[in-house]
C-alpha cells in the first residue's frame, strides 16, 4: 500500500493548507481509508484535544475531511472541545469523512472524565492494627482519621480506625477504653436537652457511650464532615453505667474495655445507611428502641431525630458524598503482609471512582432484611447475606452444609478444608422489600486451610483472600472478599451512576 | 412407634389448648423462655407489645410474636410443653437475658471460653456460633438486621431439624 506512493497528510491543519481545493483533480483518484487520532485521548471535561487524520488514496485525491463528534463540539481544524461539565466519565467518538468519498471515514475515541475537584482517596493499610493485642489482628483494613471541636483548629490525629462498611457512623474508643482518644468534645444533646448517650450492637459485642459533635477531616484526600454526631465508646467502668437493656441485646461483650476487645482506636462506618438506626430510633416508630439513651436521671431510652444520630461521616460531606469505593489489591494465595489500598469517597463523582464494568446489588433499606441480598450456595439461597469490610473472614454456612472441616483447636473458629485451596462458587443477587432483584452473578472464592495461613510467613502475613469461617444460613463477605475487586458500597437515598442507593456493587 | 407417635401429637394437642387458656387467663404470666414452659411464650408477646401468631406444626407449636415495627421472635414449643427453640429476626436484636432465660449466662460464658488464650488470629465482628452439648446459639447480621437462632439439643423433639428453628 505505503509504496504505491500514497499521499500522507498528518495534521488536518496541515491538510487545509496543502491541499486546500486543489482536490477538484483527476476522474481516477479514489479514497482508499481515513484514520484518524487525538492528542490526548483522555481528558476532562471542558478540555480539548487535537485529532488529526491520515488519508489514504491513489491519483491525485483529496485529504479534506468533515469532522463530527459524539459530544462536545469540533472545529473544521479537528480540534475537539469536551462538554463543559459533567459528573460521570464519557466516551466520545470523533469521526473524520472524506469530503470526496463520503462513505470512507474513520473513528477515535476520547475518555472525557469529571474534574477531579479534590482529592478524595484515603490510604488503607492492612496490618496488625494498634498495639497491644492480646491476639493477632488478620485482614482489618486501617485508615487515619482527623477529628477537630467543630469550627476550631483544636484536632486528635487518629490512626488504626477500622474501615467499617457494614456499619454507619465514626466510633472513637476513648483513652479510658486505652484508645488514643483523648479530646473534649462537645455533647450532642437530646430533645430534652441533656447529653445523648447510645448503644451500639454488633454481632459479638456491644459499644457504649456518649455522642458528640466533631468535624471529621481526612486530611489526606481534603474532604471534611462538619459537626458530625460521632460515638465516644467507653468502658464498662466508666460512667453512666451500661443499661442492662443495651448489654442484654447480645451475648458478647462490651467491646470498649480495652484496645484488645476493640482491635482499634476507632471504627469508621462508612456503610449504605445515613445513620447508624434511622427511622427506627425516631418518634416515627412507635415504640423507643435501646439504642439512644438519656441518663439525666437513670439511664433510660429515648427518641431522636435523625440529624441527632450518629451519622456515616461521607453522607455529611459537601461532594462525594453518595458512597464509597474500597480497593485493596489483590493478594496471592497464602496471604501477603501489610498491604496497602484506597479508600475512595464518592461512587461516579469523580474520574477515579466510576462503576465501571461493577454490577450493582440493591439491597432493601428497611425491615428485617435491611441491607442483605441473595447469596445462593449448592442450590440454596440465603436472602440474609452481605457485603462487610469489618468482617475479617469470608463467613459462610456451616460444616455439614458446606463439606469443610472446621480446623483443629485453637483454630476452630475458622474452616479448614482437606483439599486446600477449596475453589467454589456461588451466586450474588439484590433484592427488595418485595423479593429479588436482577439476575444471580456467579462470584468464585477459595478457601485455605486457616492453620496453615496463619503460620507461613512467620505466622507474619495480615492479609488472605482465602481465609473463611462458618456462618450458619447466610453469606457475610468480608474483608476477605474485598482484595483484588473494587467494592462499592452507596448510601441510601443518594444518587449515583448506578442508581439510588442503597446498594452494594462491584 | 405409632402410639408413641399418636401420644406425641395428643400431648401437642393438649399444650396448644392449654397454651390458649393461659392466654385467657393468665394476665401477666411468670417470666421465662427458652427451656421454660410455654406460658413465657406470653410475658414475651406482652413485653414486646407484639401480636401472636401460632402455628401446630404437628411435631411442634410455632409461636411467633410479631412487634409493630416487624421485628419478630418464634419460640418452638415441643409435644411436652417445652421451649425448645427460640429464633429472632429484626433491626435490633430482642432481649437476649429474657429470651434465653438461664441460658443466657451459659452462652456468654460460651462466647468467652471461645476467647482463649491462643494469640491465634479469631472471627471479630462476625457471626456468633456457640455450639456446647447443652445449648447452640447462632447469630448473624450487622447494624440494622440482625437474625438468630437457639435451641437445647435434648429438647429438640426426634424429627425437628435444627434449621426448622428459624
Amino acid at each position: 500500500m505505503r509504496r504505491l506512493g500514497i499521499l500522507l497528510v498528518v495534521g488536518s491543519l496541515m491538510l487545509m493548507v496543502a491541499c486546500g481545493s486543489s482536490s477538484g483533480g483527476g476522474n481516477a483518484s479514489t479514497i482508499t481509508s481515513v484514520t484518524v487520532t487525538c492528542s490526548p485521548s483522555t481528558i476532562t471535561y471542558g478540555q480539548t484535544s487535537q485529532c488529526s487524520t491520515l488519508v489514504s488514496g491513489t491519483g491525485n485525491f483529496s485529504s479534506a475531511v468533515t469532522w463530527t463528534a459524539s459530544a462536545g463540539s469540533i472545529s473544521t481544524s479537528g480540534l475537539f472541545t469536551a462538554p463543559s461539565a459533567g459528573n460521570v466519565s464519557l466516551l466520545v467518538t470523533v469521526t473524520a469523512t472524506s469530503t470526496q468519498d463520503t462513505s470512507k471515514s474513520g473513528t477515535s475515541t476520547i475518555t472525557v472524565n469529571p474534574v477531579q475537584t479534590t482529592g478524595n482517596v484515603q490510604p488503607i493499610i492492612v496490618d496488625s492494627g494498634p498495639a497491644p493485642q492480646s491476639f493477632a489482628t488478620v485482614n482489618e483494613g486501617f485508615v487515619t482519621v482527623t477529628v477537630c471541636v467543630p469550627n476550631s483548629t483544636t484536632c486528635q490525629t487518629i490512626d488504626h480506625v477500622l474501615l467499617d462498611t457494614g456499619s454507619s457512623g465514626l466510633r472513637l474508643l476513648s483513652s479510658a477504653g486505652g484508645g488514643e482518644f483523648n479530646l473534649s468534645l462537645p455533647n450532642q444533646v437530646d430533645s430534652s436537652g441533656n447529653p445523648l448517650l447510645e448503644c451500639e450492637v454488633f454481632l459479638d459485642g456491644f459499644t457504649w457511650g456518649n455522642v458528640a459533635l466533631a468535624d471529621i477531616t481526612f486530611t489526606v484526600a481534603g474532604e471534611k464532615a462538619s459537626s458530625a454526631p460521632v460515638q465516644v465508646v467507653i468502658p464498662s467502668s466508666g460512667s453512666p453505667a451500661v443499661p442492662s437493656s443495651c448489654s442484654t441485646q447480645t451475648t458478647g461483650p462490651n467491646e470498649g474495655n480495652s484496645l484488645s476487645a476493640f482491635g482499634a482506636n476507632g471504627i469508621l462506618g462508612v456503610g449504605l445507611f445515613q445513620q447508624d438506626c434511622g427511622l427506627a430510633c425516631t418518634a416515627a416508630n412507635g415504640t423507643v428502641p435501646p439504642q439512644y439513651y438519656d441518663c439525666s436521671s437513670g439511664c433510660k431510652p429515648v427518641y431522636t431525630t435523625l440529624a441527632q444520630q450518629v451519622t456515616n461521616p461521607v453522607f455529611l460531606f459537601a461532594i462525594d458524598n453518595n458512597g464509597v469505593l474500597v480497593q485493596v489489591p489483590a493478594v496471592p494465595d497464602g496471604g501477603s503482609q501489610n498491604p496497602a489500598g484506597s479508600l475512595i469517597f464518592g461512587i461516579g463523582t469523580q474520574s477515579n471512582n466510576g462503576l465501571e464494568s461493577a454490577n450493582v446489588y440493591v439491597v432493601p433499606d428497611s425491615g428485617n432484611n435491611a441491607g442483605n441480598f441473595i447469596t445462593a450456595f449448592n442450590g440454596t439461597s440465603y436472602p440474609q447475606s452481605f457485603i462487610d469490610s469489618g468482617s475479617n473472614g469470608i463467613f459462610f454456612l456451616d460444616s455439614n452444609t458446606t463439606g469443610i472441616p472446621l480446623c483443629a483447636k485453637p483454630n476452630n473458629s475458622w474452616y479448614c478444608p482437606t483439599t486446600s485451596p477449596d475453589n467454589l462458587s456461588a451466586t450474588n443477587q439484590g433484592q427488595t422489600l418485595q423479593g429479588p432483584a436482577g439476575s444471580p452473578i456467579p462470584v468464585n472464592f477459595s478457601i485455605e486451610d486457616a492453620t496453615t495461613l496463619f503460620s507461613d510467613n512467620g505466622g507474619n502475613n495480615t492479609a488472605f483472600s482465602t481465609l473463611g469461617g462458618p456462618q450458619p444460613g447466610a453469606f457475610d463477605w468480608g474483608l476477605a472478599f474485598f482484595f483484588g475487586r473494587n467494592v462499592y458500597t452507596a448510601i441510601e437515598n443518594q444518587s449515583t451512576p448506578g442508581g439510588l442507593g442503597p446498594y452494594f456493587a462491584y | 412407634m405409632n402410639s408413641f407417635r399418636l401420644a406425641a401429637i395428643c400431648s401437642h394437642r393438649a399444650t396448644s389448648i392449654l397454651l390458649s387458656l393461659l392466654i385467657l387467663v393468665l394476665p401477666f404470666p411468670a417470666r421465662a423462655v427458652l427451656g421454660d414452659t410455654a406460658a413465657s411464650v406470653l410475658s414475651d408477646q406482652a413485653r414486646m407489645k407484639g401480636t401472636l401468631r401460632s402455628v401446630d406444626n404437628r411435631t411442634y407449636v410455632m409461636h411467633e410474636i410479631t412487634s409493630p415495627s416487624g421485628s419478630a421472635v418464634r419460640e418452638f414449643v415441643s409435644p411436652q410443653g417445652a421451649v425448645f427453640g427460640v429464633a429472632w429476626e429484626g433491626q435490633f436484636a430482642p432481649d437476649l437475658q429474657q429470651l434465653l432465660g438461664p441460658y443466657y449466662r451459659q452462652a456468654q460464658l460460651a462466647a468467652a471460653s471461645q476467647q482463649d488464650a491462643s494469640k491465634q488470629p479469631r472471627p471479630r465482628r462476625a457471626p456468633i456460633a456457640i455450639e456446647t452439648p447443652g445449648l447452640v446459639v447462632y447469630e448473624t447480621g450487622h447494624p440494622r438486621s440482625f437474625h438468630g437462632q437457639a435451641y437445647i439439643p435434648q429438647l429438640v423433639p426426634s424429627g425437628v431439624q435444627a434449621s426448622d428453628i428459624r
